[in-house]
């Protein structure tokens, strides 16, 4: 890479070196992100890869299978030029594809953690998956199959320490500013309602954290969307509620006593869900308790569909994975 | 009736950010640069960053002649042009309802009263809830006239219902002991000291816990961190800048007061303090009050401090001016733009181990650092000419500008010959760690909002660092001699290196 200043001074030489030092990430890579991929969808993962890759320095190594029957191995080496750390393209085809974890093992960083990030369909038991099984953390996205709302039940049922879901990121700013509504307002919670889209899997697991936490009964109302709309939680002085526009954009925030006050709640994108996911490299025991309420509440509702119409015949489709031809590409945030 | 804890929250849950409860921020003196530059988008980037209340209220006291949207348009403008974050409108929009300017002088009553009635409707509006935080962004020579205005209009010092309201004031913390006592007696006819938050922005909240966790979080350190094995400890703050512009506050304070009664000292405090029993407030700071009290400059103060006065040269690259040059500088003035002092710590620890101070203006560049030199290992089995090249080994903290850490060590030099030379290895925080560090403004602020004070230092801590630089200062000021020149560029004055040298050590080049 060469630079050219003029006109400079050492000040902004220095600054200069210290940037192109950053951007090389000689500073030390921290982690090992594989990413098991579509060719389909390779360019936007690659895009995602690289956004990610500047606030984490990382070893990224992209698995993509091929269609030639034939085993055989290509590889892409990307690094410098505005990439940080080095991001490595496995193309897999052939038997080989079905052994990705014997190219991928040599290629981890030293006594580091290892990532895995499934954008678009991922297998039922992530953690006994072999390349799944070499990682520390697993990150799926239940918006990138088919049927959101069965993948995540999917996840819930397999779930295992080091497993979280995009699902649960895009839920963390709402989280946050119920959790900052119910600091300013400590007041006991009776019930609480969750408005989404029906059949929206970031709302599911919604009402099932705040079921969880509460330990109140929490309804979901559908309503046009996008995503979540609204959550209210029901105090006897009144609601606090956050609802949210039909753009997505900005959200009312109402607490009891005091005045109504809009803040900014936009849609995540992709690259901004996959960094806050790898700032965490410990299991996460709370997306767990409130899978665990999920598959409760899920329960709870068919035992319900059963009681009121004993001669329907079950609605529940066994678990099966969404075809990958099938899947969309990674998505804006459909919370 | 017992208290109801948030199930909501889960110290497990560690997604979760600590958001500030509602409340309005007055900065006085919002015209000035510390606000356009740093305050305001540091409020910009806590509330892009999810960290500010959906109810809070800015509001400037200038002597402006300025509505709400003009000051609304020099925080959008200063926002677009600083923060550190990109711009998003829907937070713009979110901050913009709870903008508020009030135009007026410090003495003016009717203005003060415009305050008030201002702040009033923000908590019916807003719904901060008589949660106010005053940033006083102005010279330590109004605070009388605007504390004193706050309290006669009853904006100050009221806590009522668990309302609360505090207090920002910046460096310089007086002159000298006297002063500070004088500054600190004003602050708290007003404000009790648990709402006085002095903020010295040089040093972060981010580099303060960055040192405790490697001090206290690793097993490797601390054995070696006495003076069993560090010869000497080296802490300089470089600027490569002149005075810029600004001698009406330089000129008469210097570096000394202006960098190392606050920053440089509190670096050795946190360098050579004990480990606290907790991270509260409370215990850090007895922690360092403790080091603080068994620290004393040397006994010989012309031999162990030097000083000097920037001349005109070449630094990086551009031709500068000496300090008696500068606009606004007294011809004759004494005032020095380099300091080095050393200071003594009478405890088990570190006795017989000297920490050296300095801090300077026009040097070759901007640094600031930490510097532990450890002792020669007592036994080389080595030629001499096998480690010719070799020094002592040192581990080094840096600050700024590249905030990490360096390990200097001896290394075989790759060949058939046996040859030992000094080899670095960085760590930059910078790099291996995924949020971006946060400016110190934002965390000062996210703190000050929050009334999380472990880390502003209290008058107690202001009083012992200047108890242990009053004499150097009073020494200068009666030895009739003028600081030493030095050429602009350069790492200081002749006397600087005498002065190590007398101890045998030299300056490390940072």
């Amino acid at each position: 890479m060469l630079i050219t200043l003029k006109h400079t001074t050492s000040g902004q030489i220095a600054s200069a070196l210290l940037r192109h030092r950053r951007a090389q990430g000689a500073s030390g890579l921290v982690f090992t992100l594989v990413v098991v991929a579509e060719e389909r969808h390779y360019a936007k993962v690659l895009e995602a890869c690289i956004e990610a890759g500047r606030e984490h320095p990382s070893r990224i190594l992209i698995v993509v299978r091929g269609r030639s029957t034939k085993s055989v191995l290509d590889a892409e080496i990307l690094s410098g030029e505005g990439v940080p750390g080095s991001v490595i393209t496995l193309r897999m085809s052939g038997e080989l594809a079905d052994h990705g974890e014997s190219v991928v093992l040599p290629l981890l960083l030293p006594d580091s953690p290892v990532v895995v990030w499934w954008p678009n369909s991922s297998p039922d038991k992530p953690a006994d998956d072999p390349i799944g099984a070499l990682a520390t953390r697993r990150i799926t996205d239940a918006s990138g199959a088919r049927n959101p709302l069965e993948a995540l039940r999917i996840r819930a049922r397999y779930h295992s320490p080091g497993d979280t879901d995009l699902t649960w990121t895009r839920l963390t700013p709402w989280r946050a500013l119920l959790a900052a509504a119910v600091d300013q307002y400590p007041s006991r919670i009776l019930e609480a309602t969750v408005e989404a889209a029906r059949d929206n899997a970031p709302a599911e697991l919604m009402s099932a954290w705040l079921q969880g936490r509460l330990d109140v009964p929490v309804s979901r109302k559908n309503t046009r969307g996008p995503g979540i709309t609204g959550v209210r939680l029901v105090t006897p002085a009144g609601d606090i509620s956050v609802i949210r526009d039909e753009e997505g954009v900005m959200a009312e925030y109402r607490v009891p006593g005091q005045p109504k006050r809009t803040v900014a709640l936009k849609r995540r994108d992709i690259n901004q869900l996959i960094t806050e996911e790898l700032r965490r490299m410990d299991a996460d025991d709370i997306f767990e308790d409130a899978t665990e309420v999920l598959l409760k509440r899920h329960r709870a509702a068919l035992r319900q569909a059963t009681a009121k119409q004993p001669a329907a015949p079950a609605r529940k489709r066994k678990a099966h994975e969404a075809p990958p031809a099938e899947t969309p590409p990674p998505g804006p945030d459909p919370a | 009736m017992p208290v109801l804890t948030n199930p909501l929250r889960d110290p497990q849950d560690r997604r979760l950010p600590r958001i500030a409860g509602p409340c309005v921020l007055v900065i006085f003196g919002v015209t000035g640069d510390l606000s356009r530059k740093k305050l305001m988008p540091a409020v910009y980037d806590l509330a892009n960053r999810g960290l500010l209340p959906p109810g809070f209220g800015l509001v400037g006291f200038a002597r402006r002649d300025w509505a709400d949207q003009d000051f609304a348009k020099q925080v959008h403008d200063s926002v677009k042009e600083y923060a550190r974050t990109p711009f998003r409108e829907e937070v713009w929009r979110q901050l913009l309802e709870g903008i508020r300017f009030v135009p007026g002088e410090f003495g003016d009553d009717a203005a003060f009263e415009t305050l008030k009635n201002t702040i009033l409707e923000l908590d019916q509006a807003r719904g901060t809830g008589g949660n106010h935080a005053y940033y006083l962004s102005i010279p330590p020579g109004f605070f009388d006239d605007v504390v004193g205005q706050l309290r006669k209009h009853g904006l100050a010092g009221v806590e009522r219902g668990g309302a609360w309201s505090r207090v920002v004031i910046e460096k310089p913390f007086g002159h000298d002991l006297e002063s500070a006592r004088e500054l600190n007696r004003i602050v708290s006819t007003a404000f009790p000291s648990e709402s006085v938050f002095r903020i010295d922005h040089y040093l972060g909240k981010e580099t303060v816990q960055n040192m405790m966790a490697l001090r206290f979080a690793n097993q490797m350190y601390e054995p070696i961190w006495n003076n069993n094995y560090i010869s000497h400890v080296q802490i300089t703050m470089a600027e490569d800048i002149g005075i810029s512009g600004r001698a009406g506050y330089y000129d008469g304070i210097g570096a000394a007061r202006d960098v190392i009664q606050n920053h440089l000292i509190q670096l050795m405090a946190l360098t050579a303090m004990e480990e606290p029993t907790s991270f509260d407030a409370a215990q850090l700071r007895a922690e360092k009050q403790k080091v603080l009290a068994a620290a004393r400059p040397a006994k010989n103060l012309d031999l162990h401090t030097a000083r000097g006065q920037y001349c005109a040269g070449w630094q990086g690259g551009e031709q500068v001016l000496g300090y008696l040059q500068e606009d606004g500088v007294r011809a004759d003035s004494t005032t020095e733009t380099y300091a080095a002092i050393r200071i003594d710590i009478d405890n088990r620890r570190w006795a017989g181990v000297p920490f050296y101070l300095r801090t300077a203006k026009r040097m070759p560049r901007r640094v600031t650092e930490i510097a532990l030199s450890f002792k020669r290992a007592p036994h080389l089995p080595f030629t001499d000419t096998d480690t010719e090249e070799l020094g002592t080994n040192a581990l080094v903290m840096r600050i700024q500008p590249d905030e990490g850490i360096t390990t200097r060590f001896g290394a075989k030099v790759p060949g058939t010959q046996m040859e030992i030379r000094e080899v670095s290895m960085d760590f930059a925080y910078g790099g291996a760690f995924t949020e971006s560090s946060p400016e110190a403004y934002e965390r000062l602020i996210l703190d000050v909002l929050l009334g999380d004070p472990p880390l502003f230092p209290q008058h107690e801590e202001v009083e012992l660092s200047w108890q242990i630089l009053d004499p150097i200062l009073d020494h200068w000021a009666n030895s009739g001699v003028k600081p030493e020149g030095y050429a602009s560029g350069t790492w200081g004055p002749r006397s600087s290196a005498d002065m190590l040298a007398r101890d045998g050590f030299t300056w490390r080049r940072p």
